[in-house]
């Protein structure tokens, strides 16, 4: 690609250039700055729509037939929809685009010192292909038959025979849109990985890689060590369920069981991939607003690999109850609960970091800080679900959706504003407002906990997942139940109003924001070395590195913060 | 803990209580000190004029121990709670007791329906005597029961959460387990897999009977005499 201008947010230049112009810079651009903000801006609006959905069924649940505003009254089959395409579309569509391909595309090149990445039209590729999918997952929602609602963890005969889902359209788009969607990420981890690897401004050192980095290529190594047997599942899925192979059907020598082994042997490592990105912006955010080096930096790395490692052996705690052997869920026992060490022992790293700090409390650091105080929540509530006796119960409660909306939600919303609100000045050239950005910070964080603590309570006494309508389960009808539900709704409700003022926030700030200087946080890492925004090309000259990333409050020096690419 | 909120009414139900509470006491300890210790740094090491940070890498020994302390009694935690679970996983799921006059159920599911097959007054499933019942199952107090757990068509789950019990059903197979009621009463029971459309249309109902109850019932579902039920 040939042009040379500055880059900018797309929305500042859409009636500056005519529609060619348009078309080449934003759309077909294999600049990694765009195609950040490509993934960056559809999975957000990815996330809108998991979040109505989430709105449409939160409501049926609390009021149950009432007519919800916007959608109307629910049907079981809808509600079954809902939900599925809420978890697919959380995970798939906004938590690994944002996270992985949105930072990822973007930091990777800016924080190693590269002009772009190893190969752009592979991440241009990679970009349209995940569009498509995103497309053709809505267009399930408008073929006969309706969107598919067996659950987006997709378990045959329901998902494979359509006699049983009933919606024999709607079940194979899903499928085929799911597994588009990793053909995506599989290209843009080659690249992530590939240029991390080789593209490293001179000097910068493995041990000078900023953690960000590392994570996100540990990610995408972990997504493309654990998806080649779920997309060869997703083959025999769609073949069993259009051209009626039996792969999955015991009454033909099929095994259903063996598709949950296949699904949650991605399905586990995934969490990883979506966890590791969001720990790593923090990592960033509280060095550099607590002044202080990142306590142990090889010990953060090594716990990241022994997680990474140990994530591929615990799979089959999400079946303990299914059928399995039993004798199996001893061993998946040892090893989930094994794997609370490192990540244990990377919360308190964080944690220590702390220790000594000179700490502000900038809307980028109270995300990252809630992050670690309510991941923490998250954490613990899993010793309940990986330990299998405990489990037999807690299977398939709202405990279990308690517990992973308490890992997912710090993971892909409050991480995503993390590095949103922290990399923005750079991403734009405007600072966002700080009393804007408290204000949504609490508005987000408060509803939250009130959203999912009563649902913790609710799992414990018995309230089973994917139900349209409590009222039909005598025990579950009891009145504080009924009003804990509604607690969350109206939580829920709240939350998502609060989402307006980070719109008004970003599109406030766009236009008028005070003008960003190329380090407004006097952070020590490369991006912060070049024009806010970077042009094409990121620097004029590629810098060079002489330290690590974490140098702040070095003693005897007269700032408090000595960047990746000053000698001395 | 959680029988205060849900009666607990099987032999296996107050041996998962305790398990959860157990857990529920050592992460219980575990978040709260993380999180006195977050905050408390929070506070104490909030920028103030004229203090700057201090410069610590955390990679001395006499540092890592803060990290490497805690780690490893989070490991002490983790066996602990290994052992316990493993304990009562082996009672329930891959233990099968044995008692005289245990019973033997069958409990069939489908889109949206449950069918539970009781023995009937010769206690002997799969003959002229037993006793089907569509979304009911009645059991009697104190009685050691075997359920052979199958589906029709799709996954589903059999789960009674007074029992703390679930196990999912799977077609073309039949999946054995047990059962112990202490409790007389009438409880939920649920299907806890996704199964389609019906999914959340399928309540049952668990019917725990002291033995005059249970054979009063029995009477009036069997085509044979009073006197057969009565006789056992």
């Amino acid at each position: 690609m040939a042009e040379t201008i500055p880059v900018a947010h797309p929305h500042e230049h859409a009636h500056e250039h005519h529609e060619e112009g348009f078309f080449k810079k934003y759309l077909w651009s294999t600049d990694h700055k765009i195609i950040a903000m490509q993934y960056m801006i559809t999975g957000m609006a990815m996330a809108l729509i998991g979040a109505f959905f989430a709105y449409v069924f939160r409501s049926q649940l609390a009021f149950p037939g009432m007519s919800v505003p916007g959608f109307g009254v629910v049907s079981p089959n809808e509600y079954n929809a809902l939900i599925t395409n809420h978890g697919a579309i959380m995970i798939f569509w906004f938590a690994m685009p944002v996270l992985i391909a949105a930072f990822g595309n973007y930091l990777i090149p800016l924080m190693i010192g590269a002009d772009d990445m190893v190969f752009p039209r592979i991440n241009r590729l990679s970009y349209q292909i995940f569009l498509l999918s995103a497309l053709v997952l809505i267009s399930s929602f408008f073929v006969e038959g309706g969107p598919f609602g067996g659950a987006w963890t997709m378990y045959p005969p329901l998902s494979s025979n359509a006699d049983y889902s009933q919606t024999p359209l709607g079940s194979a788009i899903f499928i085929v849109a799911v597994a588009l969607e990793f053909i995506a990420f599989l290209l843009g981890g080659i690249n992530f990985i590939v240029t991390a690897m080789n593209s490293r401004a001179p000097g910068m050192r493995m041990y000078d890689i900023p953690i960000v980095v590392w994570f996100i290529v540990l990610a995408s190594i972990l997504f493309m060590a654990s998806v080649g047997p779920l997309i060869a599942g997703a083959g025999m899925l769609f073949f069993d369920n259009r051209f009626g192979t039996r792969f999955f059907d015991p009454a033909h020598g099929g095994d259903p069981i063996l598709w949950q082994h296949l699904f949650w042997f991605f399905g586990h490592p995934e969490v990883y991939v979506v966890l590791l990105p969001a720990v790593g912006i923090v990592a960033e955010i509280i060095t550099t607003f607590a002044r202080k080096k990142l306590f142990a930096y090889k010990t953060v790395l090594y716990t990241a690999f022994g997680t990474s490692v140990l994530s591929f052996t615990v799979w089959a705690h999400h079946q303990f109850v299914a059928g399995i052997d039993p004798r199996m869920a001893n061993v998946f026992t040892v090893t989930t609960l094994l794997i609370s060490v490192p990540v244990a022992e990377m919360m308190f790293v964080y944690i220590a970091t702390l220790y000594g700090g000179s700490i502000t409390f900038t809307t980028p650091m109270l995300w990252a800080l809630s992050f670690i105080a309510t991941f923490l929540i998250g954490g613990v509530t899993g010793i309940f679900l990986g330990a299998s006796g405990t489990d037999i119960y807690l299977h398939d409660t709202y405990f279990v959706l308690a517990h992973f909306h308490y890992t997912f939600v710090p993971i892909a919303i409050i991480g995503t504003f993390a590095g949103f609100t922290y990399w923005f000045p750079k991403m734009s050239g405007r600072m966002l407002d700080e009393r804007l950005g408290k204000i949504h910070f609490w508005g987000t964080v408060i509803p939250f906990n009130l959203i999912f603590i009563p649902l913790f309570i609710l799992g414990a006494a018995g309230e089973h997942r994917r139900i349209w309508d409590f009222t039909q389960f005598p025990e579950l009808s009891a009145e504080w139940m009924r009003n804990l539900d509604k607690l969350a709704t109206v939580s829920l409700w709240v939350m998502l109003a609060f989402q307006a003022v980070f719109l008004v926030n970003v599109i406030y700030s766009l236009r008028r924001g005070a003008k960003a200087p190329r380090n407004p946080w006097a952070a020590n890492t490369l991006e912060w070395t070049t024009d806010s925004p970077p042009p094409h090309g990121n620097w004029k000259e590629l810098p060079r590195v002489y330290r690590g990333p974490y140098e702040y409050s070095v003693p005897g020096r007269e700032t408090d913060f000595w960047p990746q690419n000053q000698p001395n | 803990m959680i029988e205060s909120i849900l009666p607990a009414a099987s032999t296996s139900a107050a041996e998962i209580d305790f398990v959860f509470t157990l857990i529920f006491w050592l992460v219980g300890f575990w978040l709260i000190v993380s999180e006195a210790v977050f905050f408390g740094l929070l506070f104490r090491f909030r920028k103030r004029d004229g203090q700057g940070a201090q410069y610590v890498t955390g990679e001395l020994k006499s540092e890592k121990r803060w990290i490497t302390i805690p780690h490893l009694l989070v490991l002490v935690c983790d066996v602990f709670i290994v052992f316990f679970a493993v304990r009562v996983w082996y009672q329930v799921k891959q233990d099968l007791p044995t008692a005289p006059d245990q019973q033997v159920v069958r409990v069939e599911a489908q889109q949206w329906a449950w069918t539970f097959t009781h023995p009937g007054p010769d206690g002997v499933l799969d003959t002229a005597d037993d006793i089907k019942k569509i979304n009911e199952l009645h059991v009697q107090v104190d009685r050691l029961y075997h359920f052979q757990l199958t589906s029709k068509d799709v996954l589903h789950s059999f789960s009674v959460p007074a029992f703390r019990l679930k196990q999912d059903a799977v077609p073309g197979r039949v999946i054995v387990g047990w059962f112990h009621p202490t409790q007389v009463g009438e409880f939920d029971i649920q299907c806890a897999e996704i199964c389609g459309i019906g999914h959340a249309l399928m309540p049952a109902r668990i019917h725990i009977e002291t033995p005059e109850q249970h054979a009063a019932w029995m009477a009036t579902q069997s085509g044979l005499s009073v006197a057969a039920a009565t006789g056992r």
